[in-house]
């Protein structure tokens, strides 16, 4: 039987067994690649979304176990429409191969939407588990700040 | 300078891989234009390899791997610039696989010869046999190359697209082309009539290219100022296509197995089991492993899971002691090389101080964020391949090999890599795609390595010792003795690029250490490899992520050994033998704040390497937090000649060292029973932002030729960081990683 599932607002009907990961259902399934396989084993965070405004990682969620909406990177913001994240995220020129950092909009998003003023220690608590190769961690750092600044004067 | 025809007949080590230039390729077909690769739609042009202009708008060519270094922006930057286009007003494609895309920096790089003392014949010889590269297909991106590859030779496509489309705008308004100007994308003649790019292309295209001078630095618009990046706002949205977001109508996913035991063969399997599971379309004999295709990547690697095999030992010794015995035992053999001997290194100075140490440094993954993975459409009589790949030529060989095409019937899409590092240079995970989908023909099939099946199957940073001496005197270093061995990468390479045989001398055992600009008078460096079959590969760095931390924590003894601040010791050295060495040392000095004195509970260390003919100099500040060790401070002073994008660089050499210090502290690749024993992230961890240093970066540009970023912020970081410990802690680390006798934070 297909499992309800929503995700950026959309209701799907996903025809999958109960147990495959969140995961694979958004990738494989519904098409929406910017939430990312690193490892499998929630110790990278490249595959990080949130369920109800809650950071998860969606490759530990199986399917039947998802209790409310998903957001993934695409529904944060589009190209033509960033948040104010993704804007920041842009200004710093964060990025450098880019893969791992749908994972780090989407946990700092969580974090800011629950400290909107986060401290240094506060960012080093709440992003520790979200690994980047390439090393753009003071960049996500400082943009994190910044999009704090752009949600306070919005 | 030596004619392209004496050259070619000659036989050059690429790095240990002898060509023969008259038996491969005649010197006609070395300087014969590669073909344009571009096909522009209806009423466009395609000027030349690099530019295309046609209803789509002005297509930029950068046929070099987006990695994450930013090397699509930059080279599409130096275009621009001559071009008279702005950054806004350009796509920016990585292009097909083709001969005209040809790396021809990346064989000058492989020259014997230290470097920096290059002269300028040097230059030109290493130029000319750049060219060789076209033929040898090398559409490579790697060892730091993009840039002095790209930076003569892209202005210059601009530069003649522009007045080639001059030209065509001259011919239609009936004026001479000096009277016309570009500004744009636009042809403006002296009375105002303007005429857009797209609007001559097609006439333009026709023309003979016409040849334009360079424009001098002063009157740069787009370059040597930070440019946002072309791929940045696809990366902050989760729209940027990786080769694992690659998605085709009708596809299927596939997950593979591959013998654990590296080398080793597969003797049977069971998959009656998998085959029952849900969403499971076919279990793939591949000889050497299976593969599950499936409706689903998580579906198939389940499935691949319940595959029982039974797999052959490997080739290899069980377990890491043996390996390490067998590298130790390259000792005993004759030396594979001697790159620098200066002086008489066999004789200990009359009252010198003699001081000796043994250094050693694991094999390394490369653990890029995206795992392995390519997708392949197979239709019987043509394969499309879409991959992160460093090579798009030699994956397009390999691919039409094992499906038994002419590579003119492979078509590759090189697509954004999550992270490269030297792994995906390698044809592995493309070939096996196209060997999936050759057994499905007219369905597309997406190949995803599990994490774990990507940390076992690597092409590792070999495992190297050292064994140094070295003598001071009256504060000073009067002798450098060094013997170092490892497996050689580079022979490895060689063999699946090009399928030659390697032999002779290889340069990237000793490269970082052969080559560094210290004047010590008796300075002797040695490389001796090791017979081993461990499969090893370019590693961010290559040859100078071990060397760098050897060499240099070397020199950091023997500074202590002389009583001398380790700074000043090494400063000394290089101004007497290489000034821009000399001044990034200085400047390292100088934004660090360096005094050689440190509080109770911090230690600095400094470490330099030269490598990729960029001179770079780290300093790490590392503090006790109650018998933790935190890296607290870095920064870093390196001089890439020409700085084109300071933003970038700055992001490429504190991201080069983070690289460097993530090894330094955690990195470990163990073997046991054949097998490498890490699997993923928990047993293989990286610096993460809690642990990564606050880094000030500072660029110089005293060299007299450009070069590159991309590595040369890994080496110095490992023995800075070693070199700070020993200032907090007395205790010389000579052996990585660190985590194993420090208590470093985590």
């Amino acid at each position: 039987m297909p499992t309800p599932l929503t995700v950026n607002g959309t209701r799907y009907e996903i025809d999958l067994p109960e147990d495959v990961p969140l995961l694979w259902v958004l990738r494989d399934e519904i098409g929406l690649t910017g939430t990312k396989y690193g490892c499998g084993v929630a110790a990278c965070g490249a595959c990080t979304v949130q369920i109800d405004g809650e950071a998860v990682r969606s490759c530990q969620v199986a399917l039947a176990d998802v209790r409310g909406e998903v957001t993934t990177i695409e529904g944060l913001g589009t190209p033509d429409a960033m948040a104010a994240i993704q804007r920041a995220w842009a200004a710093h020129q964060v990025a450098q191969c880019g893969y791992c950092q749908s994972g780090q909009i989407m946990q700092a998003a969580a974090l800011l939407a629950e400290n909107p003023a986060p401290s240094d220690e506060d960012i080093d608590l709440a992003m520790q588990g979200n690994l980047c190769r390439c090393g753009t961690y003071p960049r996500i750092r400082a943009a994190i700040h910044s999009a704090s600044q752009m949600m306070k004067e919005a | 300078m030596a004619s392209i025809g004496k050259i070619a007949r000659r036989s050059f080590l690429i790095g240990s891989a002898a060509i023969v230039g008259g038996v491969a390729f005649g010197a006609w077909y070395v300087s014969r234009p590669a073909p344009n690769p571009l096909t522009p739609g209806a009423g466009g042009g395609a000027l030349n390899p690099f530019v295309m202009i046609d209803v789509n708008g002005i297509t930029l060519i950068a046929p070099r791997a987006e990695m994450g270094q930013g090397v699509q922006t930059t080279w599409a930057a130096l275009i621009a610039e001559e071009l008279d286009v702005e950054m806004d007003q350009v796509r920016v494609l990585h292009g097909p696989a083709a001969q005209a895309y040809y790396n021809q920096a990346l064989l000058g790089e492989a020259l014997p010869g230290k470097g920096y003392d290059k002269t300028s014949f040097g230059h030109a010889l290493a130029e000319t046999l750049g060219r060789v590269g076209k033929v040898m297909n090398m559409q490579v991106t790697g060892g730091s190359t993009s840039m002095a590859d790209g930076y003569t030779r892209m202005r210059a496509a601009g530069a003649s697209a522009r007045e080639t489309l001059k030209q065509a705008a001259a011919d239609l308004l009936g004026v001479a082309r000096a009277d016309l100007r570009t500004e744009k994308a636009m042809v403006i003649a002296a009375d105002g009539r303007e005429i857009a790019y797209a609007d001559l292309a097609e006439a333009a295209a026709g023309l003979d290219p016409v040849d334009a001078p360079l424009r001098d630095r002063a009157q740069w618009r787009i370059l040597g100022k930070p440019v946002d990046r072309v791929d940045m706002v696809p990366k902050v949205t989760g729209t940027a296509r990786f080769g694992i977001d690659v998605r085709l109508e009708g596809m299927l996913f596939a997950a593979l197995r591959m013998n654990p035991h590296l080398g080793g063969a597969m003797r049977d399997f069971d998959d009656s089991a998998a085959r029952a599971m849900p969403g499971v379309d076919r279990v793939v004999n591949l000889g050497d492993g299976i593969a599950v295709v499936a409706s689903n990547t998580w579906l198939a690697m389940q499935a691949a899971e319940a595959v029982e095999i039974d797999w052959e030992m490997g080739p290899n010794p069980p377990d890491t002691g043996a390996v390490f015995d067998r590298i130790a035992a390259a000792f005993d053999d004759d030396a594979n090389s001697t790159m620098r001997d200066d002086g008489d290194a066999g004789t200990l100075p009359e009252g010198a101080t003699e001081i000796t140490a043994e250094y050693r440094v694991p094999y390394l993954a490369h653990a890029t964020m995206e795992p392995m993975n390519a997708t392949a459409l197979y239709s019987g009589i043509k394969l499309e391949i879409w991959s992160g790949n460093q090579a798009p030529l030699f994956t397009r060989k390999s691919c039409a090999k094992a499906v038994g095409l002419e590579p003119e019937a492979v078509e590759v899409h090189t697509t954004f890599m999550g992270g490269g590092f030297g792994r995906r240079g390698e044809l592995d995970f493309s070939v096996y795609a196209a060997r999936v989908a050759a057994e499905m023909p007219g369905t597309p099939v997406q190949l995803t390595w599990s994490r774990e099946e990507d940390m076992t199957h690597d092409f590792y940073r070999p495992g190297a010792l050292a064994r140094f001496r070295g003598a001071v005197q009256d504060g000073k270093a009067v002798l450098l003795d060094g013997k170092i061995a490892a497996q050689s990468p580079t022979q490895q390479a060689m063999g699946r690029w090009l399928g030659l045989p390697a032999a002779g001398p290889d340069k990237g055992t000793v490269d970082g250490a052969f080559n560094q600009p210290y004047a010590i008078p008796n300075f002797r460096v040695r490389g001796y490899l090791a017979d081993l079959a461990i499969p090893v590969g370019f590693w961010r760095s290559v040859g100078a992520s071990m060397n760098g931390f050897f060499l240099d924590s070397f020199l950091d003894e023997m500074a202590h050994a002389a009583g001398r601040d380790p700074l000043a010791f090494r400063l000394e050295l290089a101004r007497a033998e290489y000034a821009p060495a000399a001044a990034v040392l200085e400047a390292v000095r100088d934004i660090s704040g360096w005094t050689g004195e440190t509080p109770e509970g911090t230690g600095r260390g400094v470490g330099f390497c030269y490598s990729f003919g960029t001179p770079t100099a780290t300093v790490i500040e590392v503090q006790d937090r109650d018998g933790q060790i935190a890296m607290t401070r870095a920064w870093i002073a390196a001089d890439v000649g020409v700085a084109l994008d300071p933003r970038n660089l700055e992001a490429q050499l504190s991201g080069g060292m983070v690289y460097g210090l993530s090894a330094a502290c955690f990195g470990e690749i163990t073997f046991a029973e054949g097998a490498v024993v890490q699997q993923n992230f928990p047993d293989y961890d990286a610096l993460r932002i809690h642990n990564t240093p606050a880094t000030e970066v500072r660029i110089l540009q005293n060299q007299d030729h450009i070069s590159g970023a991309g590595e040369p912020g890994t080496p110095p970081a490992m023995p800075a960081l070693a070199n700070a410990l020993f200032d907090l802690t007395g205790r010389r680390a000579r052996s990585l990683p660190l985590m194993r006798d420090f208590d470093l934070l985590v």
